[in-house]
């Protein structure tokens, strides 16, 4: 197996390779280094002003190859910072990236992992629970109200949530935080409960399915003859198997979680990576927002290796070659 | 297991399941259909009854229909079917469960598929055992290494542990069967059990089943299309066409003797039975699909045999001897019986 | 040529290559059924997705009034000669503008209680520029179906493209085309297409072109995976023994076994796609004169006491139906078009 995930970290290697390849090509060629120094530093401001912007941020580099010195080119200091995390000074404040990297992911996390954690939970009973009663009208009201609560946008349920819940019954503050452990729930109620919200329609579809799915195979109804009851059969033999699909979906979630999400983060004031994407958009800070799509990028290849290994542990039949 | 018994006669024996008049129904484009129309069973303790059909007669709803197995939309419409005096169909669910599993045990077709890929197959013997009896999970090990032995399952002890898809098909089919016996059932379904199997595999485990049916003296509800299992298995056999039966009788009756044309249309067609360089027999005609069966006798258009009532009359049982019935109405003209029958179908 | 002719043009060219597709799709008796099957579901959804469509049609083609409209109270002559569509022109001129809030209905303004210039005609109330809502409500269809219609367009031929090329020719073709996918497939979604408006810029089109770089991975790869499934066909093996060419294989067993995942990709992405844009709007780089955007400038008037609600009530609710309507067909679809049930009925 460790051979497997050898090769597996080497293709992924190359895949980063790819992903930087496509981000030089947005950041670097598509868009206009004169642009993005005059949005820095001022529409107005004098050309040698723009000139030492900049330098100081690298775009004065020739592209791809540089004749005096054949590693001074933006091409290879792109990949030399990604590749080394350096990832400088962002566009809009010059402050380091770095230092807001660090200071954003305690609240990014404080707020997805509840989400993730609570929101598995509940999807996968919802889901087990709409699966036992298939076919009755609690199966049918359960699909109908998935698909209502899908159709409704998130930021309908952001502006809903806060709207009900802030406002109307003052249970929370409206947004902000505080991470001192003994208010930091107040803050957080709030988009947890709204982010469950957004995404529990289509997640319990998706897992009805998948339990419904594995409940018409053969060996449940081996499990059936046997004398297995329907409870027994959903929570022993169809929830393990179906460990496989649930895992596919925990690591689509995973970049998520530390990057944290741009919508719940930003209009609820926490300050957490999220909110520092969002006001690299606001800013045209395309230096932080390069990193951002970066580490997302590298977060979500480790989450696929990660999730192949495991599919080894949760489904004997998968043999990684 | 050690020397066979003498095989036990069924004449002295007590009925431990009887089937009356089972109906199973699917819906069709404009109505539900009865794919399973009306079928009668007995099994005596410790006898075999094969069940005998063309794919598409009905024989396996209607073992699935016998557990209360069938699977939605289809559903039992009518018929009893007692165990051991109670009626199943009339049981709340819970006790249908303890039911399954512990007083009457099916396998399936298709080893393949039928055990739970992501649990060793050891733990879903000793699930078998603990669902029905209270035991400690060291004593439901022990008797589940047992039980592999049983059934001829070489290195039973490492095999406990190992999952479905690193055993043989053989392996697999002697597991279910373990399974099966786990909770010591009276009666055992055992719904073409070879069908999926290599030829030679095949004949272990109708040895193992044949085992099974001397030492622990289970009932065994055999359901096959093969007519040489038949042979070697089978006490009694009950022949099926569309839905229906149509011969019932011991096994030297309808091997040997048949009196149904289908039946007899079936021994026929048999290769072993043909000769070198004669064109095999076969009954002409197809099978006709669920829901398009003819009025009267649903085997007429296609039976050498047939003449005026067969198109119009079901035709009724006709009783040829203590242990030996026909649906036909050839039959029972030869038998010197009017036409019996219901009304036109 | 003048603008709006071009895209009338073009709307017109859409609807006769829609027309000519369904024509096409009912010479096949599986895809008549299938639609008869879709008509028979759903039909209230299916009637309120073509309400939409009718809207959004009426809104696309626009023409030029001649002079001999008269003047119009408050009117000023050269918006008489801009391009106007049926939406347009179910409101006067101005469409009912107003200097600022009111509510549906209200023969007042909302704040002041000054008379409003047209009271009593405004169904859905007027925003805090005093446009009509209902007004706005109407045209941000046309917005919501060219995100879902045209990025959808882009999505599919070149999904189908890339994954047939990978699938069926396999080898080198198949390791570098799999490898574009899973280099765009790792980038997270919603961050790679805020990375590309900021850099495109932020038009409608940039906005389409950037979901449609973004959404075609994931077809691609379902493409991909059923074209190795159908190359290994023993009909496809028949024909290559027959001495067909790749190029008619693919076109004429391959790609006609992909249309059944092509509409139910189309239904379902579809739905994704106007939603995506709703987040867009949010996050400031969306479309304009979409329901999205309408939200995110009402979303600051909850805030207000009284209440202003109805510009965001809605355009919420203008967003919810649409979006409803295409996933309850959506699932219908899926259904009916599911391989299994489809070779039974065939």
């Amino acid at each position: 197996m460790w051979a497997y995930v050898v090769r597996r970290l080497a293709y992924s290697l190359v895949t980063v390779l790819g992903v930087l390849f496509l981000l030089f090509v947005l950041f670097f060629l598509v868009t206009n280094p004169d642009d993005i120094a005059r949005k820095a530093v001022g529409e107005k401001a004098p050309p040698q002003a723009l000139e030492q912007w900049k330098k100081n941020h690298g775009y004065d580099k020739p592209r791809f190859w540089n004749r005096e010195q054949p590693t001074d080119s933006m091409l290879v200091d792109h990949f030399r910072r990604m590749l080394t995390f350096e990832f400088g000074n962002s566009d809009a404040d010059d402050t380091p990236i770095w230092r807001r990297l660090r200071s954003g992911a305690g609240p990014s996390l404080s707020l997805s992992l509840p989400l993730f954690t609570l929101g598995l939970l509940l999807t996968i009973s919802l889901g087990l629970l709409v699966a036992f009663f298939r076919e009755t009208y609690i199966d049918r009201m359960g699909v109908i109200l998935c698909v209502l609560a899908m159709s409704v946008s998130t930021v309908l349920y952001i502006i809903g949530g806060q709207y009900l819940i802030a406002r109307v019954l003052r249970w929370f503050p409206i947004s902000g935080f505080d991470p001192s452990p003994a208010v930091i729930g107040r803050f957080l109620a709030v988009p947890v409960l709204v982010g469950l919200l957004s995404n529990v329609g289509d997640s319990v579809r998706f897992y009805r399915a998948v339990f419904v799915e594995e409940s018409s195979r053969d060996y449940v109804r081996t499990a059936r003859a046997k004398g297995c009851g329907e409870a027994r059969i959903l929570s022993h033999h169809v929830l393990r198997s179906s460990l496989v699909p649930i895992l596919t979906q925990v690591v689509v979630a995973i970049p998520q979680l530390v990057m944290g999400s741009i919508l719940l983060e930003s209009f609820f004031g926490i300050p957490g990576l999220g909110s520092i994407t969002f006001d690299a958009i606001n800013a045209n800070d395309f230096a932080t927002l390069r990193t951002m799509v970066y580490l997302g990028s590298l977060l979500f290849i480790l989450g696929q290796i990660l999730t192949d290994v495991s599919y080894t542990l949760v489904d004997p039949r998968v043999r990684l070659e | 297991m050690s020397t066979p018994a003498a095989p036990s006669t069924c004449e002295s024996a007590e009925t431990v399941l009887d089937v009356r008049d089972l109906v199973t129904s699917f819906p069709g484009p404009n109505r539900r259909i009865a794919v399973v129309d009306g079928v009668d069973l007995t099994i005596s303790r410790g006898e075999t009854l094969a069940l005998v059909g063309e794919s598409g007669c009905g024989k396996s709803l209607t073992a699935l229909s016998i557990l209360r197995l069938v699977p939605k939309p289809g559903r039992i419409d009518r018929g009893t079917v007692r165990l051991g005096g109670r009626d199943l169909r009339a049981l709340p669910v819970a006790e249908l469960r303890r039911v399954r599993g512990h007083e009457i045990s099916m396998i399936f077709q298709e080893p393949m598929t039928s055990l739970n890929p992501v649990v060793t197959v050891g733990k879903q013997v000793i699930e078998a055992i603990r669902l029905h009896e209270r035991v400690s999970s060291a004593l439901a090990r022990r008797r589940a290494l047992a039980l592999f032995e049983q059934v001829g399952i070489p290195d039973p002890a490492s095999r406990l542990d190992a999952f479905p898809h690193q055993l043989s098909g053989g392996m697999k089919q002697r597991v279910m069967i373990a399974m099966a016996l786990a909770a010591r059932p009276s009666v055992l379904i055992a719904d073409e059990p070879t069908t999926a199997l290599d030829v030679t595999i095949q004949g272990q485990i109708l040895d193992l089943l044949r085992e099974v049916r001397d030492l622990l003296g289970t009932a065994i509800l055999l359901i096959t299309h093969d007519l040489g299992i038949v042979n070697e298995l089978a006490d009694r056999v009950a022949v099926m066409y569309a839905g229906r039966l149509v011969e019932v009788g011991m096994r030297t009756d309808i091997l040997s003797a048949p009196r149904h044309p289908y039946t007899q249309g079936l021994l026929r067609s048999m290769p072993a039975r043909a000769r070198r360089g004669e064109r095999l027999t076969e009954i002409a005609g197809v099978v006709p699909p669920p829901g398009q069966w003819p009025t009267g006798c649903r085997f007429a258009p296609r039976c050498t045999r047939a003449f005026d009532p067969c198109a119009r009359i079901d035709p009724g049982p006709t009783r040829l001897s203590a242990n030996h019935t026909a649906w036909c109405h050839a039959v029972a003209r030869e038998e010197g019986s009017p036409p019996a029958g219901g009304a036109p179908a | 040529m003048e603008p709006y002719l071009l895209s009338n043009a073009v709307v017109v060219a859409l609807l006769a290559g829609l027309g000519a597709a369904l024509v096409s799709a009912g010479r096949s008796r599986v895809w008549r059924d299938a639609g008869r099957e879709l008509v028979r579901r759903r039909p209230i959804a299916l009637a309120i997705l073509l309400a939409y469509v009718a809207i959004g049609l009426l809104d696309s083609l626009a023409w030029v009034s001649g002079s001999s409209g008269g003047a119009m109270p408050g009117g000023d002559t050269v918006s008489l000669h801009k391009p106007r569509s049926a939406i347009d022109r179910l409101f006067p001129d101005d469409s009912y503008r107003e200097k600022s809030y009111s509510a549906p209905l209200a023969e007042r303004e909302f704040l002041g209680g000054a008379p409003l210039r047209h009271p009593g005609r405004h169904l859905l109330g007027t925003d805090i520029l005093g446009r009509d809502v209902l007004y706005q409500t109407l045209k941000g269809a046309r917005v919501a179906l060219l995100v879902g219609g045209f990025t959808t367009l882009i999505v599919i031929p070149l999904a189908l493209l890339f994954g047939v090329v990978a699938g069926y020719f396999g080898g080198r073709v198949d390791d570098v085309i799999f490898f574009l996918i899973s280099t765009l497939a790792s980038m997270p979604g919603l961050l790679l297409l805020i990375a590309l408006i900021m850099v495109l810029g932020r038009g409608p089109v940039q906005v389409c072109v950037a979901l449609g770089v973004t959404g075609w991975v994931g077809f691609a790869r379902v493409v991909r995976g059923e074209t190795l499934k159908l190359r290994e066909l023993d009909y496809v093996h028949a024909a290559r023994a027959l001495g067909a060419s790749d190029a008619r294989i693919v076109l004429r067993h391959i790609v006609p076994n992909l249309m059944h995942l092509v509409v139910i990709t189309f239904v379902l992405t579809f739905s994704g796609l106007v939603l995506s844009e709703a987040v867009l709007s949010w996050l400031g780089i969306g479309i304009d004169g979409s329901w999205g955007r309408m939200i995110d400038q009402a979303r600051d008037e909850l805030s207000r006491d009284p209440i202003i609600w109805w510009n965001l009530v809605s355009a919420s609710f203008a967003l919810f139906g649409l979006i409803l309507a295409v996933n309850l067909l959506g699932d219908a679809v899926r259904d009916i078009l599911d391989p299994r049930t489809l070779r039974e009925r065939a």
